[in-house]
């Protein structure tokens, strides 16, 4: 990127960002510099609020995975399964073999749609300096072709064992309605074997890409599993030593409000901000990522850790490739169990999930009454989570980069929200952006 | 006679938003015409594989253009991009003209490639068709299965 002359310090100037292109929903950015410090930055998300959390006050406990997936139409499954898992910890339900393998499953497709998605059409034209996925399909058509392909077979994983691809209908608490056609599973084997290498190439090519030079001593806060890379189940850890169960989790984060966001602010309850998604559980479960994994990240350049936001799209490629091996493994391995479920019993009591969505872990907890009815509902987005590291992320961006002329520190400004695929539907919903400099 | 499979007729828009709900209204229309019928309000980049070795493909899809009510608009789009902004898309997703230039991009047209744009009066949730588009549906379908079937 081209720098401008550098800005007398004592200008000042107002950079505006009224509606942030290639994310999911309504958001914004104001950015005020005065004498060459920041004087103001707020990242705004404006999508009205749905209210999820009240309306599911009072519906029968069974509901609530369809109604909470209705909040996001790219990552339903860490809605349907974060439900199904917090009533089934309230219900007293283990769900586990091939019921699980299946949930698993599910949840490679989704990474593997969401992330290609992200990476290949809306993140990586940032970085071509190009305006958008069209533009890339013009100038490296085989790159797209291959991305949607790899996309489509992430949508054909949910279709299978979900029913449908967008908001599918066949999770429930305690495991399916219908078990998947076992052939259909198994004809995807092929198709998978290629995504592996698809992966790879597709990490490859964007290895090359120009990364910004910034990091951040962030305090990564994921799932961690003891046998396997944390996706769709595990303890709640932080790279800070925190180390506690789901159920835990409220009595060490919460939720505040701030004026410029609809959505809730997720906060440490030291205060401090946290940062949910594929950088935070690349660095807290490295060693758990698969050879071929752990080989990639090492030949597209990345260390055990990596901590600058902005090569968290190679992040994300690491993991498709590692979902794309997690789902041959479960396909390759998988048996049709007896029955489609567990039958759930309705009783009262209080319960916790919390999955890896693409984005980041995605929280629920409920209280249910002696009917099974919905006293009370919670549900934390990885969005709101990561919103106040969103800000601080850009607050060193800024400063970085402050000898920027306007246009190109918007660029570098809308880059930074990017890298972390903000889902803004799900936090509210999500973004324009304003610089003023005086 | 052209095999069925390689005629497509997409009804592109939420059957449950009012006039957004004519291309699935032609699609219920044509059931039984010798033709593959769908109604899809999915991303727009799944229009490429679902048009993918199909040769002649029809798309219907309701506008808002500030026209009147149930006009009919066609357009040949192997010949040309859709006129920019006509169509009612969303902000997150590709939209049926966004998906046809990335197609086009991609090598990936059908040999041809017919879009109606039909101008709706409600996209309320939960409204039915309205009366024009209601007025519009016969010659509409007709004209689409012979596009389909010339």
């Amino acid at each position: 990127m081209t720098k401008a002359p550098a800005k007398p310090k004592t200008a000042s100037r107002r950079i505006k960002v009224d509606a942030l292109s290639r994310v999911e929903g309504e958001g914004a950015l104001d950015l005020h510099i005065k004498d060459g410090a920041i004087q103001d930055l707020k990242f705004r998300i404006f999508e009205p609020p749905r209210f999820f959390e009240a309306l599911l006050q009072g519906r029968m406990f069974h509901e609530a995975p369809d109604i909470t997936a209705r909040i996001c139409g790219i990552c339903p499954i860490a809605y349907l399964l974060g439900a199904s898992q917090a009533m089934e910890d309230a219900l007293g339900i283990t769900v586990a073999g091939p019921l699980r393998d299946l949930r698993r499953l599910i949840y490679c497709g989704e990474w593997i749609e969401s992330h290609v998605l992200h990476a290949a059409m809306l993140h990586a034209p940032d970085f071509l300096g190009l305006d958008d996925a069209l533009q890339i399909a013009k100038a490296n058509p085989d790159l797209v072709k291959k991305a949607l392909r790899l996309k489509k077979l992430g949508n054909t994983i949910l279709e299978i064992v979900g029913g449908r691809a967008v908001h599918p209908v066949n999770l429930k608490v305690g495991g399916f309605y219908k078990l998947p056609d076992v052939t259909a599973l198994k004809a995807l084997i092929p198709e998978l074997e290629w995504g592996i290498e698809a992966a790879r190439e597709l990490a490859l090519a964007f290895s090359a890409f120009d990364f910004p030079d910034f990091t951040y001593d962030y305090t990564c806060v994921s799932l961690k599993h003891a046998d396997e890379y944390a996706i769709h189940e595990g303890r709640i850890v932080s790279s800070d030593g925190l180390d506690i169960a789901v159920q835990q989790f409220l009595d060490h984060f919460g939720e505040e409000h701030v004026e410029h966001s609809n959505a809730l602010h997720g906060v440490a309850k030291t205060g401090e901000p946290y940062l949910v998604g594929p950088l935070a559980r690349y660095n807290n479960n490295f060693a758990q990522l698969s050879a071929s994994a752990q080989s990639l990240a090492k030949d597209i350049g990345l260390g055990a850790t990596c901590t600058n936001p902005f090569q968290s799209i190679l992040v994300r490629m690491v993991e498709t490739l590692y979902a794309c091996e997690e789902a041959l493994r479960l396909i390759k391995g998988y048996e049709q169990p007896d029955a489609s479920c567990i039958v759930a019993k309705a009783k009262s009591g209080e319960g916790h999930g919390c999955t890896e969505a693409p984005r980041g872990i995605c929280y629920h907890t409920y209280r249910l009454d002696a009917k099974g009815l919905i006293e009370k509902a919670t549900i934390m987005p990885p969005t709101s989570q990561n919103q106040k590291q969103i800000e601080a992320d850009l607050k060193g961006v800024v400063e970085r980069n402050m000898d920027l002329a306007d246009e190109a520190l918007k660029w570098r400004c809308e880059q930074t929200i990017r890298n972390y695929d903000p889902c803004i539907s799900c936090a509210t919903h999500f973004l324009k952006l304003t610089v003023q400099r005086d | 006679m052209t095999d069925p499979d390689r005629l497509l007729l997409i009804g592109y828009g939420h059957a449950l938003r009012g006039d957004d709900g004519v291309g699935a209204a032609v699609v219920r229309a044509l059931r039984d015409a010798p033709i593959t019928a769908v109604a899809f309000d999915g991303d727009g980049t799944e229009l490429m594989t679902l048009w993918q070795d199909r040769s002649r493909v029809v798309v219907i899809d309701a506008s808002q253009g500030g026209g009147t009510p149930g006009a009919v608009l066609r357009f040949d789009a192997t010949a040309a991009p859709l006129p920019a902004g006509l169509m009612r898309h969303s902000s997150h997703q590709f939209g049926l003209a966004e998906a046809i230039e990335m197609a086009r991009a991609l090598d990936q047209l059908p040999s041809h490639l017919i879009v109606y744009a039909v101008e709706g009066k409600t996209f309320q949730l939960g409204d039915a068709l309205s009366a024009p588009i209601e007025a519009a549906l016969p010659q509409l379908s007709q004209q689409a299965l012979q596009d389909l079937t010339v």
